[in-house]
């Protein structure tokens, strides 16, 4: 299966400080793939390089075949990637449906134009997809009034109105309770496997991620230090060290 | 200093009331002016114009009617001032306009003026431009122009031996006209006259030690000021600090009279030669009258502003008495050469340019008692400081 | 030698006053996000303070006494004005604020003409500082030594009070991060107070020590206003360090340009921000604004084009104004065509700030580049009205392309200085350029045709024009295109995401917005018969931001209810009043308080909305 998504040998570095350092990674059509780690590992840095919003110092990212290191986000997701933030950005001038009307406008390229209703515009598709992430019945709604659970629901539907081959998620439950995060990635993991989407999220709830990841990639300090079947990562010790500790802190006296 | 407020709404009070009380007969006359942005001049101008009303509607009015006087601000913008002139000519009625400070307004209420063929005698601009080269047949002007000014100051300049000339004037039209049309005249009497240095400070906005480090670095002999106002106070302070008026010769535009001067207090400039109004030391009969049924009335000294008020209006009943109609062709008609009594003595409107005769005095500044006065002072007919007709005709547009 | 030793000396003296005030202003603006337009009017304040005190109380200590008690009693009125008035509008869209602190400052023009008089005002010089000392041969006024060594004192300690103290730390951090500060439990309200307090104090001081070296007089807070706004900016909002070498920067160079191009004063400050605005985009010393944790103007009420029954009345109304030849006469004509022109340009300025999201100082520029464009087609190339008409707008339309182009690569306030900058830049290239402007005589004899003289006729040609823009600019709004807009403004990461290309969208919408008020400005000099560099002028940036605010920068309709209602009360005030600055800005602050979404968002548009749901609940 050719990669919808390819990175190599990537890197940044701020002042002297390395972010990131020789990530390589790739995720494939119908592959949920989690990119996980501790804080400070760097993942948010890698997943901004691939969205386009830092240039990587050193690297390549292919995505369809095609160089896209250092192009800007909104290029980037031209080419078919769609994307949630971790705090949700949305319209909130804007009703529901519209938010997702502009997604599917900005698609088809007509949001240059000054004449005509654009809250008529690629109504049934909207529909669509509110229906798709069950917000139909909230279209008419301003978007600012929504409830947080459900604003992550119009991000879904927002990521998935440019027709993308790739999803990129940043955080895609936090903030959520419980039974919303297990609501809201079950729905995000199925349309994904219906469509034959690649999904590329990063996570600090492990069971989100070992319930629905194909693939995991752990980083710690900026660089790739395991990947695998979600059963091998949890079993390989270098994860377990980085996450349990290693108890060296203190052995001689020593921090690390 | 709350009194000062409280008579100012008095004042508007008693003003409205005039125009409530306008009858069917009574003549109107429009008249605008920046009083809210220039009260230092306005505030003694309309006491000038309220003495001369009164006066005359005591004496029964023109040809048995009273002259009452509708009169707007323009808070110091060319557009109100053209919506003032539109509401007095449209809603109001009047028979004519009148007044305005500002050389650009009174250029835009002369333009409106001969766009809705309604006569306007300009009291206060100084602009040449009004008479001449943007003159029309519909505006006339009171006060002595830039040119006259310029002239009569350029032949006491021409007096002293200074050969080395710097001059500081305020960024816009009337300073730049007044600097150039004094180059002109005192470089025809003096060619050996050099021009060392120029500064253009914007107005109001004066960095007055640059500006004066800046002009005494070109060791001029002389200096040409047409700075006033707040300006000039700064001024006159730096330079009194830093000594560059020492021992040159200041030649100034309006400083002697009492808006500008009064200010300055104890700090005044002394031997500086400029135009004014030394109204303590003017013994003609024509000013004692002025002076007298002023200070009774107001209780007040007059300032310059208050003789152009004054003036003004005793200039706009000779015109409508010798017109004796308010036909706006009639009235033009009768307005050149219409002869009038003013605190100045007799004045007369100039057919050729519609330009007032009215003069001004040039003096000397001094401190007189610990006040700043004008001493020495020789009143200048505005008609002997004129270019020949020919070049008049040539400088007015053909109409 | 002697020249640059003095020139120096010169300018850095004028940089210590314009320092004082200006630092004022960053820490208001740094901390509590407000554009304060009153800091002039505390500066003013503080001047004939002093000036009534100086005179009150002689020898050194009356003196320097007076200049201490003039700054606290600023410092205490600015904390009052905060109290009373700023206190209940924090909660109002961005810019809101703007309208309050313009209210207040024409309101304090006028009582200080009430109170101390028409005239100038020049108080004592300061004792044992009158005179001068040599240096290098030269005389240069002791006082000015003074201020010299005041400016990096006054740095000091605003420094040691930044850092070392725990207020200081909580205002730097508040600089940085106000909700965070909010969220720590720290008491926001006290902490803003005090900030007004002390950034008055600052202002009130700058104008005391100024009454030594010029009179007091009462448009000092409006000559002052813009500069010390500059300067901030220079420097960077909230920088005191900044604002201090900003200042010297201004001043230095003023001091020195005049050597070489005496005319500079006039536009040198605008070409320095607008130099240092493209250069560093936050100022010198300034850093990004952070993202704001609320997204900006947060809208319940969705905006929603006209339903059959909004078209019917708007209908209505259009048709009622064209009715109006019947029941008025020429002057009230001539009025209600200036009004249509201005609902106009706050129509096109809406677009950029509502809708953009971009608040804009300088909208006047485009104003007067219609005037200009429409007076000079018919003076230099003789062009009919109707030609002279297009010409306006087109000039208008290139320099918003122009100016657009930089302005958009700026956020926030920066954006708007940069605005201001062009603005007044143009602005001095019309008072200046005298052979084909006019120079400040204007242009003159720019009268319609007979066919469109007279005044019912231009008024209903100013009219047709106007509805139909502002259709036009109406339908933009609910377009594709005015979406995007929107999308740009409500979050720039997801527009960005979706494909938007942020800055070209702005860049057009800047264009639209020159034209509508290049239209706007070529239909003002006809109704006028005249054009003048005023124009352009701040003052008139400042009213079409006005207008916009008060009738509720979240509607649609705002802007023509607020032009209305803002152009109705200056013309009417003017005419009727010397005062009606303290009238004007009396009502302005009334206003404010009574309806902080301005007017037509607190008044019309839920009455709209309790008639709508009324009508829904009657039809089910």
């Amino acid at each position: 299966m050719s990669a919808l998504i390819e990175a190599h040998g990537l890197a940044k570095a701020y002042g002297g400080v390395h972010a990131v350092r020789g990530v390589s990674l790739a995720v494939s059509p119908g592959e949920i793939v989690a990119l996980i780690g501790p804080n400070g590992a760097g993942k948010t840095t890698c997943f901004n390089m691939l969205n386009g919003q830092i240039r990587p110092d050193a690297g390549t990212i292919r995505l369809d075949g095609r160089d896209i290191a250092g192009w800007p986000p909104r290029e980037v997701s031209r080419l078919g990637v769609g994307r949630t933030f971790q705090i949700t950005a949305t319209f909130a001038s804007m009703s529901v449906i519209e938010n997702v009307q502009m997604v599917l406008l900005s698609h088809a390229g007509r949001l240059g134009c000054l004449w005509g209703l654009a809250t008529r515009a690629e109504r049934a598709p909207a529909e669509a997809l509110l229906t798709l992430v069950g917000m139909l019945d909230e279209a008419g709604r301003p978007s600012a009034e929504l409830a947080y659970g459900d604003l992550k629901r119009l991000e879904l539907a927002m990521a998935l109105a440019n027709d993308p081959g790739l999803l990129l998620m940043d955080e895609p439950t936090a903030g959520m309770s419980p039974r919303d995060r297990v609501e809201l990635m079950a729905l995000t993991a199925g349309i994904a496997r219906e469509k034959h989407l690649g999904v590329l999220f990063t996570e600090h709830d492990m069971d989100v991620v070992f319930r629905h990841a194909d693939r995991i990639l752990v980083l710690s300090r900026g660089e790739l230090i395991a990947e695998g079947r979600p059963d091998e990562v949890r079993r390989n010790p270098k994860v377990q060290a980085v996450y349990l500790g290693e108890g060296l802190a203190y052995r001689d006296g020593r921090a690390r | 200093m709350i009194e000062n407020g409280l008579k100012s709404l008095i004042a508007i009070a008693a003003a409205l009331t005039m125009f409530a009380s306008a009858r069917a007969d009574d003549i109107k006359i429009g008249e605008i002016n920046s009083y809210s942005a220039l009260p230092q001049f306005t505030v003694p101008y309309r006491k000038g114009w309220q003495l001369a009303i009164d006066e005359i509607n005591a004496k029964g009015g023109v040809d048995g009617k009273k002259l009452v006087v509708i009169s707007k601000d323009d808070s110091g913008k060319p557009a109100n001032a053209v919506t003032a002139a539109n509401e007095l000519v449209s809603n109001e009625g009047v028979a004519l306009l009148a007044g305005t400070f500002f050389s650009n307004i009174g250029l835009a209420v002369a333009d409106f003026a001969a766009q809705k063929k309604v006569l306007f005698v300009a009291g206060e601009p100084l602009t040449d431009a009004i008479t001449w080269s943007k003159g029309n047949r519909y505006t006339f002007r009171l006060r002595p122009s830039n040119y006259e000014q310029a002239a009569m100051l350029a032949e006491e300049a021409a007096k002293l031996p200074a050969k080395r000339w710097a001059t500081i004037a305020p960024n816009y039209e009337y300073g730049q006209s007044a600097v150039s049309v004094f180059k002109k005249l005192l470089s025809a009497k003096r060619p050996d006259v050099k021009w060392v240095a120029e500064q253009w400070p914007p107005e109001g906005k004066i960095d007055a030690g640059a500006v004066l480090e800046a002009i005494d670095a070109a060791k001029p002999d002389a200096i040409l000021n047409v700075e006033f106002g707040p300006d000039l106070v700064k001024l006159v302070r730096e330079g009194d600090t830093r000594g560059t008026f020492q021992h040159r010769s200041v030649v100034s535009f309006l400083t002697g009279e009492p808006e500008y001067l009064d200010p300055l207090k104890s700090e005044a400039p002394q031997g500086w030669i400029v135009t004014g109004y030394p109204w303590y030391d003017i013994k003609t009969p024509e000013h004692e009258a002025f002076l007298k049924a002023y200070q009774d009335k107001y209780h007040d000294y007059p300032r310059l502003g208050s003789v152009v008020g004054y003036s003004l209006m005793k200039g706009i009943a000779a015109i409508l008495a010798k017109a004796g109609s308010t036909d706006t062709d009639k009235m033009i008609a009768a307005a050149e050469g219409v002869s009038f009594d003013t605190p100045f003595g007799p004045v007369t409107f100039r057919a050729i340019d519609h330009q007032s005769t009215m003069g001004a005095f040039v003096g000397k500044t001094a401190l007189k008692d610990g006040k700043a006065v004008m001493v020495d002072a020789v009143y200048r007919k505005g008609s002997d400081y004129m270019p020949s007709d020919e070049e008049v005709r040539k400088l007015r547009p053909r109409n | 030698m002697q020249l640059f030793v003095v020139q120096l000396l010169s300018g850095l003296a004028s940089a210590a006053s314009l320092f004082l005030v200006a630092s004022g202003l960053s820490l208001i603006f740094g901390v509590t996000r407000i554009v304060n337009f009153a800091h002039g009017a505390f500066f003013m304040l503080g001047a004939y303070l002093a000036f009534t005190l100086t005179e009150r109380f002689s020898g050194p200590l009356g003196f320097w006494g007076s200049m201490a008690l003039a700054a606290v009693l600023v410092g205490l009125l600015g904390a009052l004005f905060e109290m009373l008035l700023l206190r209940r509008i924090y909660r109002a869209p961005e810019l809101f604020q703007l309208l309050a602190t313009f209210g207040a400052t024409l309101v304090v023009e006028d009582v200080v003409l009430l109170i101390w008089g028409p005239e100038e005002l020049l108080g004592p010089r300061a004792p044992g500082l009158a005179g001068a000392v040599e240096v290098i041969g030269k005389r240069v006024p002791s006082y000015d030594v003074f201020l010299i060594l005041l400016g990096p004192l006054v740095l000091a300690l605003l420094w040691l009070i930044l850092h070392r103290t725990r207020w200081g730390v909580l205002v730097r951090a508040a600089t940085q991060d106000r909700d965070m500060v909010a969220a720590l439990g720290v008491n926001q309200k006290w902490l803003f107070t005090g900030v007004f307090a002390l950034g008055t104090f600052l202002a009130g001081l700058g104008g005391a020590l100024q009454a030594p070296r010029e009179a007091a007089d009462h448009t000092m807070d409006l000559r002052i206003i813009i500069e010390i706004f500059v300067v901030v900016v220079i420097g960077g909002l909230g920088s005191i360090e900044g604002a201090f070498v900003a200042a010297i920067l201004v001043s230095v160079l003023n001091a020195f340009g005049i050597l070489i191009v005496p005319k500079i004063s006039l536009v040198l400050v605008f070409l320095l921000m607008a130099i240092v605005l493209v250069i560093r985009p936050t100022g010198l010393f300034g850093r990004r604004e952070g993202a704001a944790r609320m997204s900006g103007a947060v809208v319940i009420n969705v905006w929603k084009p006209l339903d059959l029954d909004g078209f019917v009345i708007a209908l209505a109304l259009v048709a009622a104004a064209a009715l109006a030849p019947l029941a008025l006469g020429p002057y009230g004509l001539a009025v209600a065509t200036e009004i249509a022109i201005f609902v106009l340009f706050a129509a096109s300025l809406h677009l950029l700030v509502s809708v953009g999201g971009l608040a804009s100082f300088g909208h006047a520029a485009f104003l007067g580049l219609g005037s200009y464009g429409a007076a000079l087609a018919m003076k230099l190339a003789g062009s009919p009205m109707l030609p002279a008409l297009v010409a306006g707008p087109l000039l208008a339309a290139f320099g918003a392309a122009v100016i657009g182009w930089f302005v958009v690569r700026l956020s926030g306030v920066y954006a708007a200085m940069l605005t201001l900058a062009f603005a007044q830049i143009l602005w001095s290239i019309a008072f200046q350029w005298t052979p084909v402007t006019g120079g400040d005589n204007g242009l003159l004899g720019i009268w319609p045709p007979p066919w469109a003289a007279s005044a019912s006729h231009f008024y209903w040609l100013t009219l047709a024009l106007v509805v139909l823009a502002v259709a036009g600019l109406r339908m933009i709004i609910f377009s594709p295109f005015g979406y995007a807009l929107r999308a740009a403004r409500d979050s720039d990461l997801r527009s960005e995401a979706i494909g938007i290309d942020r800055r070209r969208v702005q860049w057009r919408a800047f264009v639209i917005a020159g034209a509508g008020a290049g239209l706007a400005g070529a239909l003002f000099a006809f109704l006028k018969g005249s054009v003048f560099p005023g124009a352009m002028s701040v003052s008139t940036s400042i009213d079409g931001l006005v207008m916009v605010l008060l009738g509720g920068v979240e509607t649609v309709s705002g802007p023509i209810v607020g032009a209305v209602v803002y152009k109705l009360l200056s013309i009417w005030l003017v005419s009727h009043t010397d005062y009606s600055k303290l009238v004007l800005g009396l009502v302005i602050i009334g206003l404010v308080l009574l309806f902080p979404k301005g007017i037509a968002g607190s008044i019309l548009l839920p009455r709209l909305r309790r008639v709508a749901t009324a009508r829904e609940k009657a039809a089910t």
